[in-house]
């Protein structure tokens, strides 16, 4: 730095970022992906399902009181949690699929972060006017028309902001029952302070902090960073068609300039408020808005679309040698994208598998081991086991347990002199189960001896299994 | 930026090093703001807290709270939130505590707590006891293994200071019996269990044995659980069955006991170790 007065800045106020409205087929379809991610998220509590007389009819339910998750048919509880590992691990495997093909589409497209910030600018617009009315706006003295607007705009952040904390907390509870709770202050205190607490931060990201989640505090860009590779399709300006730049009308001799006008529609459009002419840039996130805008120029100038386009690293090459670029299915199908999608595809299959087969009773058996067997009077040798039954139906069921081995045990139940319990309906019971080696048995003499543990329900037949060991006296 | 007009070069901090250069991204200054507000929110925490460590703990902080005044609420709140069935219990007779589904498992689970805290130390954490530490897993019971019996023996004691104690006393037959004779009714005892004995001694041994011990024992040696006399015909052996260990037990006699905890524990927590201990397999 030459200058003493230039001083290096380590902080620096935020630019204010004015997004002109632009229509394309781009902006279409963020619409509609916007349009869709918010009814979903809006609109799922409110679905209903029969889901008998103690639970709430709601098809998408977290019961954390009861901890279960219900979801349409499929209702998941705690000792399941690995559907909810596997379907994280899905997620994971789906972004990296995604953004090694498409680069930071998820960014572009489907974040809340982006999908909110989209719905707030439009609000912004729609109160404040487009690109430039807001940038007079932002720049004129504070009178009454300004305090309105500002006003007009931030009450209606402020209701999208409660809508989407109270769409929140009906995940959790049944939703018509807690709207009506929250207008007549009924609500439990955690519900009131979730929905401040979100509001708080939907109007605070989507309205005032906007890119610069994207820029200081998301993590994905950073991870995303490790993902893409030169087959990457990202937001990339032809600069060997563009350059030199420079408006036609001023221009001495315009033939000799390239197809960018210099028009500054991509930058306008930008909500990061970068210039993806200066190349790929930590901040794009793919909205591909500036793709739109460009496009529209060029149609309006009569040169061909694409001078901001999807493009991979190794289009960029090919082109500046004077090939063409790759169609897109060469980008999107590589081996390292079949590679994820068979991972991803192998524990979709999985996961699926495994809900069909689970059964509606379960147990889960852990032998006591403190102390491992205990002697009888008569000399037979006793081991304990804490046997967990879980009951998945919506009615009680009684349980009898049983036990298959090739040596004599035998088998009783703590606090009933019969083998077969009731378990209240959608609910574990915690029985205390005993085996028994009789003198004799050879199990009691033995170290150790396998057999099986079985439990039925009495109703409906179906029955189940866990394999554990008796402790025999020798050591 | 949106309004600048476009900058070809990265503005550098103009620092250059083998040719690298490194570019001027300037943090935000609500990022600077958030970092003033960190520094006065620990201030106001530093005086509101305990934080700063003296020699003798650390100050106190002016809204006075402490971790063990939390836990100490945190306990007082389920007290409270126990309160109810606690006085339940205390009232309701000890044999109809299994009835109640609820009242038996807050029992249980209560009890669980007492005999961590009270009782493992001796009967250990499982309950499955030591040498001279009785089994309480097991069925063989020295005073009876019915809820009712069991109470009485936490609350009383055995060989206890309290005047309601259990209480019996074995004679040290060394003082009256020959060496030889010991060694004769040691291996008669041993017989009664099928243990392993020498049959010649023990066929000897039978008479002393119906001269001295019967009276308690009983002729079968199934013992007496009035006097707290053990069984002797039965596995079970709380100082060891073999025939050191009982030529021991014989010779100087074994006295074990038990504190009562009636003196210790609420009316209500003798209810629930004891329904603790009742279920734990060997409950009559
Ligand atoms: S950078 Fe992070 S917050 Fe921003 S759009 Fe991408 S994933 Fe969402
Ligand atoms: S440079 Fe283009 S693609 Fe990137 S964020 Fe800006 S408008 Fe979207």
């Amino acid at each position: 730095m030459s200058s003493s007065d230039q001083k290096d800045q380590l902080y620096a106020a935020r630019e204010p970022v004015f997004p002109r409205r632009v229509s394309g087929k781009f902006r279409s379809l963020k619409w509609w992906i916007m349009g869709l991610t918010l009814a979903v998220y809006y609109l799922t509590p409110w679905l209903r399902w029969d889901r008998g007389p103690n639970l709430p009819d709601q098809a998408v339910l977290v019961d954390l009181a009861g901890r279960r998750f219900f979801f349409f048919w499929i209702e998941i509880w705690p000792h399941e949690f690995y559907f909810i590992a596997g379907l994280l691990i899905m997620a994971g495997l789906g972004l990296f699929l995604f953004t090694s093909a498409l680069g930071r589409v998820w960014c572009g497209y489907a974040c809340p972060q982006t999908v909110w910030t989209d719905l707030f600018i439009l609000v912004e617009r729609w109160v404040e006017g487009d690109r430039n009315a807001r940038i007079r706006l932002w720049n004129s003295k504070w009178n009454i028309r300004k305090w309105r607007l500002r006003f007009t705009k931030w009450i209606i952040w402020g209701l999208i902001g409660v809508a989407t904390g109270g769409a929140w907390v009906f995940y959790f509870t049944d939703a018509p029952v807690l709207l009506v709770d929250l207008f007549t202050l009924n609500a439990h205190r955690v519900a009131y302070t979730t929905i401040a607490v979100l509001t708080l931060f939907t109007v605070m990201f989507g309205g005032f902090a906007r890119e610069q989640v994207c820029i200081y505090m998301c993590p994905w860009p950073r991870i995303q960073a490790a993902m893409v590779d030169e087959e990457t399709l990202t937001v990339a300006y032809r600069d060997w068609r563009g350059e030199p730049r420079g408006k036609l009308s001023k221009a001495a001799n315009p033939d000799q300039l390239g197809d960018c006008i210099d028009c500054m529609a991509c930058v306008n459009v930008c909500p990061v408020g970068i210039d993806i002419r200066e190349g790929q840039q930590l901040e794009c996130i793919t909205c591909a808005l500036c793709i739109d805008a460009c496009d529209d120029i060029m149609d309006k100038i009569g040169k061909p679309r694409g001078l901001i386009d999807y493009l991979a690293l190794t289009d960029e090459t090919a082109e500046r040698a004077g090939g063409q670029p790759k169609k897109i299915w060469k980008h999107v199908l590589r081996p390292r994208t079949i590679l994820y999608t068979t991972l991803w595809s192998l524990i979709g299959f999985g996961l699926v598998f495994a809900l069909f087969i689970r059964p509606d009773i379960d147990m889960s058996v852990a032998p006591v081991r403190n102390p491992t067997f205990v002697m009888l009077s008569d000399g037979s040798i006793r081991n304990a086991y804490d046997v967990r039954l879980r009951n998945k139906n919506g009615d009680d069921r009684p349980f009898r347990i049983s036990l298959t081995t090739d040596v004599i045990l035998r088998i009783e139940l703590e606090g009933t002199p019969d083998l077969s319990v009731n378990v209240p309906a959608d609910s574990t019971l915690l029985q205390r189960v005993y085996v028994t080696a009789p003198v004799g048995s050879g199990a009691d003499k033995l170290d150790r001896t396998g057999f099986r543990l079985w439990v039925e329900d009495l109703i409906s037949d179906e029955r189940t299994y866990d394999d554990t060991v008796f402790n025999g006296s020798a050591r | 930026m949106a309004q600048k007009p476009e900058k070809k070069q990265p503005e550098t901090t103009g620092h250059s090093w083998d040719g690298i250069e490194e570019y001027n991204n300037p943090l935000p200054r609500w990022w600077l703001w958030s970092f003033y507000a960190c520094i006065i929110w620990a201030v106001a925490y530093a005086i509101a807290y305990p934080a700063i460590p003296l020699i003798k703990g650390a100050t106190p902080g002016l809204l006075g709270w402490s971790t063990r005044g939390e836990v100490k609420a945190d306990i007082q709140k389920f007290t409270d939130a126990n309160a109810e069935i606690e006085a339940k219990l205390s009232e309701t007779d000890i044999t109809l505590v299994s009835a109640d589904t609820e009242l038996q498992s807050y029992a249980v689970n209560a009890g669980a707590a007492v005999f961590r805290s009270n009782c493992s130390q001796c009967h250990g954490s499982g309950a499955q006891g030591a040498k001279g530490y009785p089994n309480l897993l097991d069925n063989d019971w020295l005073w009876g293994g019915d809820i009712e019996a069991i109470a009485q023996t936490v609350r009383y004691g055995v060989r206890s200071t309290s005047d309601e104690t259990r209480y019996s006393e074995m004679p040290a037959f060394g003082e009256f019996l020959e060496k030889e004779e010991i060694a004769q009714v040691a291996n008669y005892a041993l017989s009664l269990s099928n243990s392993e004995h020498d049959a010649g001694l023990a066929s000897s041994g039978a008479a002393i044995f119906e001269d001295n011990c019967v009276s308690c024992h009983k002729e079968d040696g199934t013992g007496d659980r009035e006097q707290g006399a053990p069984n002797l015909a039965d596995a079970i052996w709380l100082f060891g069955g073999d025939i050191e260990s009982v030529t021991q037990t014989i010779t100087s006699a074994r006295n074990a006991v038990m504190p009562n905890w009636g003196g210790r524990l609420t009316g209500a927590q003798v209810k629930a170790v004891s329904a603790f201990v009742h279920q734990l397999g060997g409950g009559e």
